[in-house]
């Protein structure tokens, strides 16, 4: 049995797309408190290996465990498939995602998206819920905007919403999927000081990213993606500033000569 | 003014079609048509709301047998649909001498039973159109929030695909309106049936049909009216501030 | 075989009356679809204003209660004219409407509104761009309308076409309610007489299905055609 005191350890994790192989045994284990960085080249196989973490995507093989306790599948005709939906359903809950496009729910004002998911998944009593979400949008400098609906936000302060809904589920472990890709240049600083102060309080993250800065700052583990495995990983002072894989000196010189 | 009702008096007072009889009889007329395609499209909308999660359900058998109702009622005229129920009920053999026959010799209900039939096909396809059309996203994010798929119909995909088919439903509500004219041809005396009588007692076609045509396009109007509103606070969440 | 007790061949020429009508009738409807559209798109107001006033009414009022309007109004109308005529001058002239021309004339002047608005609708979502290249190497008018704007504005006006002709395709069936013996009217006729109903119902809704099914194919293959140059490179 795995150590229960890691909050998520994902191992040998296999994935293609028909005849396309896009990740091909990869492994990652978050402590509590890492922040872990997943870069590499689009098509590297980094977003699905986040997405295949709380089951978007479905591995072909491999094994996810949250605080040790290993999510269980079954084979059926369409492949391989989470066994017991109410176990998925808790888990995912463990684990909240913060999307590149947002995904904040359109038809809900800002404060209905972040105590949505608290108060009909969890079950949290609704003044509670408006309570603490109004004090976690307090914190990422939306609480004037609550009653907004998303269509009326900036793109910068949607994703702050939407890391204010990640953070209402009291997550073990964060995932973001290149939460800045999809924003004006002016608009990401908000955005990566929000995510910092959120490492800087010890939470368990891992961050798919193009944001070498973030890496490098922040992070205190950094994973290169090449082609669907792990090229190169390790603390972000050895592999951003000493990488030795050709590949990784390539993605990392700079561009726009 | 003076000038404006002396031309009018010989007129008024020489008319024969809008007496207090016959206006009486529009108002008959009006009523019929307005409660037969209100019942319709309320009855209606309760069956198509289960029908179109059905139409995108991944049970095969489930979404072929729905996809094939809208398919048939929406590619036959609703005309044919009207004679069926009309006929069809009325001439199974024995059936005059049942205990439903009470019901069915009155023509409303066969007439009920065929246009909430056919709205239902209708409303069913729009509102899986906009079921289909939920932002992947969105529906992603109800998934990594741990949502069962029930309780992500029930608050992420219906609440914003409903609101989605507002105005694909405020056209349906028109259509709808504009397809009952038909059923007078089974004898109901709606708006059209009115008008088709007073037409014939006094071979008068332009007071007989252009008065409800008036009393449609007011009614279409005021439905176009509504759904404007309802659009404007229903979408609000779609607009910029 | 169904035995149809006598009514098979009648319902044939219903079947093929209910065709002709329908094709007819959606010829007169693109033509005056196309005539209003570039009116509501005129900057005189002179030709605005009516094509605004025709698309509203007849969107404002059933099919069926225009079809008995002018289906019967018009016969009273060309009577009073052509008594006028003969108390005037003493010319005997005897006009009698036929069925049929008023029934493409009625359908095609119902849909002509509603082509009306989808072909305004994709003569506004072509891009602007494209007709001032045109411009720009000197094509008349005319040579514009053909070559640039109406092949690119058929793109965006397909699937509102199409959906127009199914939902005139099935307004066809009104004709019978004002006597022309199109399929419906003889199924009709059919059942009162031998009170098998969906010996005569069905096949008729059959009739219609595969209509709409043939067409549905139809503009798969129009789409094809409209579409080449747009498909996303795979």
């Amino acid at each position: 049995m795995a150590d229960a005191s890691i909050p998520l350890i994902v191992s040998d994790i296999h994935k293609r797309f028909g005849s396309n192989e896009v990740l091909k045994g990869i492994s990652l284990e978050a402590k509590k408190g890492d922040v872990i960085t997943l870069i590499g080249a689009s098509g590297s196989g980094k977003s699905t290996f986040l997405r295949c973490m709380n089951l978007l995507e479905r591995p072909d093989s491999g094994d996810i465990l949250v605080h040790g306790e290993p999510i269980s599948f079954r084979q059926t005709r369409h492949g391989r498939e989470p066994a017991d939906r109410s176990q998925l359903q808790r888990i995912r809950t463990r684990l909240s995602m913060v999307f590149q496009s947002f995904n904040l729910w359109a038809h809900m004002t800002l404060i209905a998206n972040v105590i949505e998911a608290p108060v009909y998944v969890r079950g949290i009593p609704k003044a509670r819920a408006m309570e603490q979400g109004m004090a976690l949008l307090e914190r990422v400098g939306l609480a004037d905007r609550a009653h907004y609906y998303p269509a009326q936000l900036s793109g910068g302060q949607q994703q702050r919403g939407a890391i204010a809904r990640a953070l209402a589920m009291e997550p073990e472990v964060m995932l973001f999927d290149e939460p800045t890709s999809a924003l004006d240049p002016e608009l990401v600083g908000d955005v990566l000081k929000v995510m910092r102060e959120l490492a800087d309080e010890g939470r368990t993250m891992i961050v798919v990213t193009h944001e070498m800065d973030f890496a490098r700052d922040v992070s205190n583990q950094v994973v290169y993606l090449h082609q669907g495995m792990v090229e190169e990983q390790g603390h972000p002072s050895e592999v951003l500033n000493h990488p030795s894989s050709p590949r990784l000196q390539q993605f990392l010189a700079p561009r726009g000569r | 003014m003076q000038e404006l009702l002396q031309s009018l008096a010989p007129w008024l007072s020489d008319n024969a079609i809008f007496t207090p009889a016959t206006l009486a009889q529009y108002w008959g007329g009006f009523v019929n048509t307005v409660q037969l395609v209100f019942i319709s499209l309320v009855i209606g909308l309760f069956l198509a709301v289960p029908l179109s999660i059905g139409r995108a359900s991944p049970i095969w058998i489930v979404r072929k047998s729905i996809w094939l109702y809208t398919w048939i009622f929406r590619g036959t005229p609703l005309l044919i649909q009207l004679y069926i129920a009309y006929y069809g009920l009325a001439f199974i053999p024995g059936v005059q001498d049942s205990a439903i026959w009470p019901l069915i010799k009155d023509p409303l209900y066969p007439a009920l039973l065929a246009f909430l039939l056919n709205t239902a096909a209708y409303t069913t396809e729009i509102f899986y159109g906009a079921i289909k059309a939920t932002p992947r996203g969105e529906l992603e994010a109800a998934r990594a929030y741990g949502m069962s798929p029930m309780l992500a119909y029930r608050r992420i995909i219906l609440p914003s695909a409903l609101r989605r088919a507002l105005p694909a439903y405020g056209n349906e509500v028109i259509f709808m309106l504009h397809a009952s004219a038909i059923a007078s041809v089974v004898t109901i005396a709606d708006l059209t049936g009115v008008a088709y009588n007073i037409y014939s007692r006094y071979y008068a076609p332009f007071s007989a049909f252009i008065f409800v045509a008036l009393c449609y396009m007011v009614l279409s109007f005021s439905i176009q009216g509504i759904f404007r509103l309802l659009e404007k606070r229903m979408l609000a969440h779609l607009q910029p501030r | 075989m169904i035995d149809f007790q006598g009514y098979g061949p009648r319902l044939l020429e219903g079947a093929l009356l209910t065709l002709e009508l329908a094709v007819l009738s959606l010829l007169v409807a693109v033509v005056l679809g196309l005539v209003t559209a570039s009116a509501r798109l005129s900057r005189l107001a002179v030709l605005r204003l009516p094509a605004i006033i025709y698309t509203v009414i007849i969107r404002g009022v059933p099919d069926l209660v225009l079809m008995l309007l002018l289906f019967y109004g018009a016969q009273i109308g060309i009577n009073q004219i052509t008594d006028m005529i003969y108390d005037r001058w003493g010319w005997d002239i005897f006009i009698n409407i036929d069925p049929f021309v008023a029934g493409v004339i009625t359908i095609g002047l119902i849909f002509g509104a509603y082509m009306a608005e989808t072909f305004r609708g994709a003569f506004l979502a072509v891009d602007q761009g494209q007709i001032e290249a045109a411009e720009s190497f000197g094509m008349s008018p005319w040579l514009l309308f053909r070559h640039i704007r109406f092949p690119l504005m058929m793109r965006h006006a397909l699937p509102g076409l199409g959906n127009n002709w199914m939902v005139l395709l099935k307004t066809t069936a009104l004709v019978s309610i004002i006597g022309l013996s199109d399929m419906v009217r003889v199924a009709a006729e059919a059942t009162r007489a031998t009170h098998q109903t969906f010996l005569f119902m069905i096949p008729v809704a059959l009739g219609y299905l595969a209509i709409t099914s043939l067409s549905e194919i139809g503009m798969q293959w129009l789409k094809k055609r409209y579409n080449a140059g747009f498909e996303e490179a795979s």
